[in-house]
């Protein structure tokens, strides 16, 4: 082994020195989990890459740490009779470029987004609902739509305002940066794909600076490398801090964490159609003649068996919150009335054996293994869990390559899945999830277990069109009793998200689960 | 030779066409990348309209002969994800790998061959054995595990060494590379490191095992009788005999560096193409997938090409029209 | 042309080479203890189900309450896990053996299979050359252009999950690598007085390949085997660690290694250490017996 040790030694001799970074107070340097696949806002409605696009650009309207919604580019957003939003621009705005921030931009940019070719997953969904822009004077445009639509202002927050210079500009002249011309606190200065990106603070910014002049964002994937990136000083701050190892960075004098609460809810998704489900037999392993999930009460016997504070405990290291309804307590839409389900494997029992099923069955729960935070860990939990009330479970993971197919192609039983609700609120949630699958009024476009409720559907319905807050707020709520107590879906817990900085930084988490340059400043 | 060449490379066309179906079929098996893709908030309709933007409302065998129409004018497709060239993607991605693939087989030769020779010419040597026993242990470590604990090492304890990424690039001779910087060069030894102890590992096997094997030949034993010095029947007769083998084995782990060192790219974070693969396969991003495998094709080709030419040139036993497969 | 065969070629086996296998074997003290550890280690494979305290693969026999608990710690019922248990309340010691078993089987299983085929491939492919080999060869181009990663994904979406799908998967993967070593190596042997002794005898076809070309690759064949037994186990163990491997209700030593990277940072060393040891030492033992193995049965380094 001589040889071997003398080469690394060589090696080592010569790097050694060298590895220290030339970063100054004013740089700081962010790890990212996930693949920032373009710099245009508007290919792809994907996290990474709005995430991006958040330090670049604004939106008429931001959202808060916690999804509230705050003036942007906006500074005020009305309901003018029943189909018209009036909104009044911030004045004295200026892009990168110099150019003035008008009502024109806003006119582009809404063109741009119907008109980005070759998007996997477009923002006209944010923008489907504006039939008509009209522009009254150079900082106010009226938004028509088709009868009341109270989500105009959290569509608004949700799709990234352009210069119109960039009008026709294609992805590539976004990711060359010669069309990614904003209004937001930072200027990109450098791309290299797949690797990292450079920004820098815009000094002319209308709102509030960030701290840090130069911002560079580096890719790294892997969760415990990205861990070794911040203990090694290579990184300052770290998203998607894996559980496992919160306790011991706790511990480390050189760390700090910031944690927050997210909008995603992890849940179990049933099959409510086939009259005959695939993946439950009886023990022998025969198919049963009815799909026992069709009942009440082996819906409610596999939800009180889910031991909901066990599985944060000791699966998610503490780092989540059971739950009980559709997005947590402190968000729009929710219902104070709602709590989770106690943990009740003897009235699970009684249930099933009410429900004819005293010696259970078998059942295979699907999940992903690489989508949420413990993906893999929490199935097998609950499969474990499930193996108490004499429901013999098995155990898919796939990985979500697969996975996402297959579930969308409805072949599963029962699934592990998580949503995020984009808008902060409930209605995402309820429309997505347990709204009566419906293609062309764009319902249920997620409800891959196809549960319908007329009474939901109907209370659903009448939320979405009324615009008075309070109100809107109530009737949400009630929907997502309706569905919840009927068990719709089963919930586990919703996210908590945990971000790693060297010690004297600070970061206020955000429910989106974003990580902005923007938000972090020396601690005082 | 000629004709040796051009029926190389009429097979190789086939070779591609196979890979494409082959790559075709399997992402239509694995499942719609428009569910990997499309934002969850989207509704059915904007579903719809993403599978018609990304040609996947056509059937499988019409994409397939869309694909090879474009493929003609030399046009493999842009990225699902990205919405580029695949062939850019690939592209600008390969110096990285390059410079990774390449100082990990320079490591594995520059460990691997003296050490087999060693042990192979002192069977017997307690600190041959100690080689063998170590060189099992280099490939006998999942590169993931091996990786995390060179990082935890160099990085984390001792502070010696970046602990991912690639580092900065500089300009020589008008090549772009990472390895003409200091910084550069600090940052790939890790990963190469992950890289070529596996490979050292089989290096050391293949010579040694070749060493003691050719020590018995008639021809080294004749060798010794005319009375060369031990250095030129080691060095001329011996190395000779133990190439073959490791012109083949080396010839596959290159590819296999260039081509997916997934694992080690992933834990280090470095920017090359077995990360792109990774995540293309990940995402379904067909067009790269193709466009890789294709190019990947190419690279096993021209490197089986070069072993076979090398063989011959090495043993005049093997004449170049017994490899014309 | 009677004199080179005599000494090139092996010995007409009348005798017990059995025997004489075992004594030249049996030289290497080391081989034995590599020989001892592997038998043991095949023991507690095949009978881990009677030994281990726990059966791991059975969801209802986990407690989550009993999950990252330190070695030596007691169950909720009272139960030692000596080695810890790991995020789902596995006893580390019964994931260990069954996760050797199952390990074992993938290892060995594929790299025979592999090594049948490549074999196959690779002497067909220079002992008949012409289409034949072209055929193989670029077959051999396109299965080591193919990431594992991709074949693996593919099976598991169109046959779904399992220990079998698994051992298919890296068969596809290894195969190749042996058959185009064994072609290299036979294309030199094929160009031999012996061979060409043996075609003058008017020997059959497959008689020269099996008999006389065949032994003399053997090997540089082991070196590859015994490793390739060995990468298998480790490839499988990437594979689960990217979530495209065993079902991770049925941990392999690779599986357990990938489940437990998720703690090395997190100072709960037992959940990857221990199965890493086992992993090691099984490995090390392989080719210990591997090594050994091949200087034995090495036509040409024999007194």
């Amino acid at each position: 082994m001589t040889i071997a040790k003398q080469t690394v030694g060589v090696a080592l001799a010569a790097a050694f020195g060298l590895a220290a970074a030339t970063a100054t107070a004013q740089d700081l340097t962010v790890a990212l989990g996930a693949s920032v696949t373009s710099l245009d806002p508007h290919f792809h409605a994907l996290g990474p890459n709005n995430n991006m696009a958040q330090h670049v650009f604004n939106n008429l309207i931001e959202q808060d740490a916690n999804q509230r919604l705050v003036p942007g580019l906006a500074t005020s957003w009305t309901a003018k009779g029943d189909d018209t939003w009036v909104i009044k621009l911030r004045s004295g705005v200026k892009f990168h470029d110099g150019s003035d921030f008008t009502a024109e931009d806003v006119v582009a940019t809404i063109k741009r987004i119907a008109w980005v070719p070759n998007s996997p997953s477009a923002f006209t969904i944010y923008t489907k609902a504006i039939k008509n822009v009209a522009v009254v004077d150079p900082l106010t445009i009226e938004l028509k739509t088709d009868g009341p639509y109270p989500l105009m202002p959290n569509d608004l927050s949700n799709f990234f305002i352009v210069s119109k210079k960039s009008v026709e500009a294609p992805t590539e002249d976004f990711n060359r940066l010669t069309a990614a011309i904003g209004t937001g606190p930072y200027k990109y200065v450098d791309y290299a794909r797949g690797e990292r990106i450079v920004m820098e603070r815009n000094e002319a910014y209308w709102g509030n600076k960030p701290e840090w002049k130069k911002t560079t964002f580096r890719l790294i994937t892997n969760p415990a490398a990205r861990v070794a990136a911040l203990l090694a000083g290579d990184v300052q701050m770290i998203e998607a801090v894996p559980t496992a190892d919160i306790a011991k960075l706790k511990q480390n004098a050189n760390i700090t964490l910031a944690q927050a609460p997210s909008n995603r809810l992890i849940y179990l998704h049933m099959d409510h159609q086939k009259p005959v489900t695939p993946f439950i037999t009886d023990k022998a392993g025969k198919p049963l003649d009815k799909n026992p999930l069709k009942d009440l009460r082996v819906r409610q016997a596999l939800s009180k068996a889910i031991n909901r504070d066990g599985i944060v405990e000791r699966v998610m290291e503490g780092v989540g919150v059971p739950a009980g309804q559709l997005l947590a307590d402190s968000f729009f839409g929710t219902s104070p009335n709602l709590k989770p389900e106690k943990y009740d494997p003897d009235g699970a029992k009684k249930l099933l054996a009410d429900a004819g099923y005293p010696n259970g069955f078998t059942i295979t729960l699907h999940g992903p293994n690489d989508r949420y935070i413990n993906d893999g860990r929490i199935v097998q939990t609950v499969a474990q869990m499930w193996s108490r009330i004499g429901v013999e479970a098995k155990v898919e993971a796939l990985p979500w390559a697969t996975f996402a197919s297959k579930a969308s192609n409805q072949e599963f039983t029962i699934y592990l899945v998580g949503w995020g609700s984009g808008t902060g609120e409930t209605s995402s949630t309820l429309r997505s999830l347990l709204a009566t699958f419906n293609r062309d009024a764009g319902m249920g476009q997620a409800n891959r277990g196809r549960y319908s409720n007329p009474e939901l559907d109907k209370t659903l319905a009448e939320a979405l069109k009324t615009v008075d807050e309070k109100k809107r707020g109530e009737l949400l709520a009630k929907a997502s009793e309706i569905g919840v107590r009927d068990v719709g879906i089963i919930p586990l817990h919703y996210e908590v998200s945990t971000w790693g900085l060297k010690k004297g930084l600070a970061y206020v988490g955000r429910a989106g689960q974003e990580t902005l340059a923007t938000e972090v400043t020396t601690a005082k | 030779m000629t004709v040796f060449m051009v029926r190389r490379l009429m097979q190789s066309v086939v070779v591609l066409l196979v890979m494409s179906v082959i790559v075709f079929l399997g992402v239509f098996a694995i499942g719609n990348p428009v569910d990997i893709l499309i934002s969850p908030d989207a509704d059915q309709m904007e579903r719809e309209r993403a599978i018609k933007a990304l040609g996947l409302d056509l059937p499988i065998w019409e994409q397939y002969f869309v694909f090879l129409a474009n493929a003609a004018r030399g046009d493999l497709g842009r990225s699902f994800v990205f919405n580029e060239p695949a062939l850019r993607l690939i592209f600008e991605r390969m110096p990285a790998t390059l410079e990774l693939a390449g100082t990990a087989v320079v490591m594995s030769l520059v460990i691997g061959i003296p050490l087999g020779l060693y042990a192979g010419l002192r069977p017997q040597a307690a600190t041959s054995k100690g080689i063998m026993a170590g060189s099992i242990v280099g490939f006998s470590l999942p590169t993931f595990w091996q990786g995390l604990m060179l990082i935890m090492v160099f990085a984390v304890m001792l502070g010696w060494l970046p602990s991912t990424g690639r580092g900065q690039v500089a300009t020589f001779l008008g090549i772009k590379s990472s390895l003409f910087t200091s910084d550069g060069l600090a940052h790939v030894i890790l990963p190469a490191f992950n890289l070529a102890l596996g490979n050292a590992a089989l290096i050391i096997r293949l010579t040694r095992a070749g060493v003691r094997e050719s020590l018995l030949q008639d021809y080294v034993k004749f060798a010794r009788a005319k009375g060369l010095s031990n250095q030129r029947v080691v060095g001329v007769h011996v190395f000779k005999n133990i190439l073959i083998p490791l012109v083949t084995v080396i010839g596959l782990e290159i590819g296999g560096l260039i081509a997916f060192a997934v694992v080690t790219e992933s834990i280090f974070a470095w920017p090359g193409m077995g990360k792109l693969i990774i995540d293309s396969i990940n995402q379904l991003d067909r067009p790269v997938m193709v466009a890789y495998l294709m190019m990947i094709v190419l690279l096993f080709i021209a490197i089986n090409l070069v072993v076979d030419i090398l063989y011959s040139a090495i043993d005049p036993r093997v004449r170049l029209q017994d490899v014309k497969g | 042309m009677t004199a080179p065969l005599v000494t090139l070629v092996p010995p007409p086996k009348i005798e017990t080479p059995f025997r004489r296998l075992v004594s030249e074997f049996m030289e290497s003290p080391l081989a034995v203890v590599g020989l001892v550890v592997l038998t043991i280690i095949l023991l507690v494979a095949i009978f881990a189900p009677l030994i281990s305290p726990q059966n791991p693969y059975d969801l209802a026999k986990l407690d989550i309450l009993d999950s990252r608990l330190q070695p030596g710690s007691k169950s909720m019922d009272g139960m030692t896990f000596w080695l810890g248990t790991d995020g789902q309340g596995r006893d580390m010691l019964s994931g260990i053996f069954y996760g050797l078993r199952t390990s074992l089987a993938v290892g060995v299983f594929s790299g025979i299979c592999a090594m049948m085929v490549g074999m196959a491939a690779g002497l067909a492919a220079a002992y008949f050359g012409g289409r034949v080999e072209t055929l193989i060869m670029r077959l051999v181009d396109l299965q080591l252009s193919f990431p594992t990663i991709l074949i693996a994904l593919i099976l598991l979406a169109v046959l779904g999950q399992g220990i079998g799908k698994i051992i298919l998967a890296l068969v596809i993967v290894q195969w190749a690598y042996y058959a185009r070593t064994i072609r290299g190596t036979a294309l030199v042997e094929r160009r031999r007085e012996y061979v060409e002794a043996a075609v003058c005898l008017g020997l059959s076809k497959p008689r020269i390949i099996f008999g006389h070309i065949l032994p003399n690759c053997m090997p540089p064949m082991i070196v590859i085997g015994t490793v390739q037994v060995a990468s298998a186990i480790a490839l499988e163990a990437t594979l689960s660690f990217l979530g495209i491997g065993l079902p991770i209700t049925e941990p392999s030593l690779g599986l357990l290694i990938a489940n437990g990277f998720e703690y090395l940072l997190s100072g709960k060393y037992w959940i990857s250490f221990f199965p890493g040891i086992a992993l090691l030492v099984t490995i090390v033992s392989i080719n210990l017996v591997g090594d050994q193995l091949r200087d034995v049965l090495n036509p040409r380094l024999r007194k």
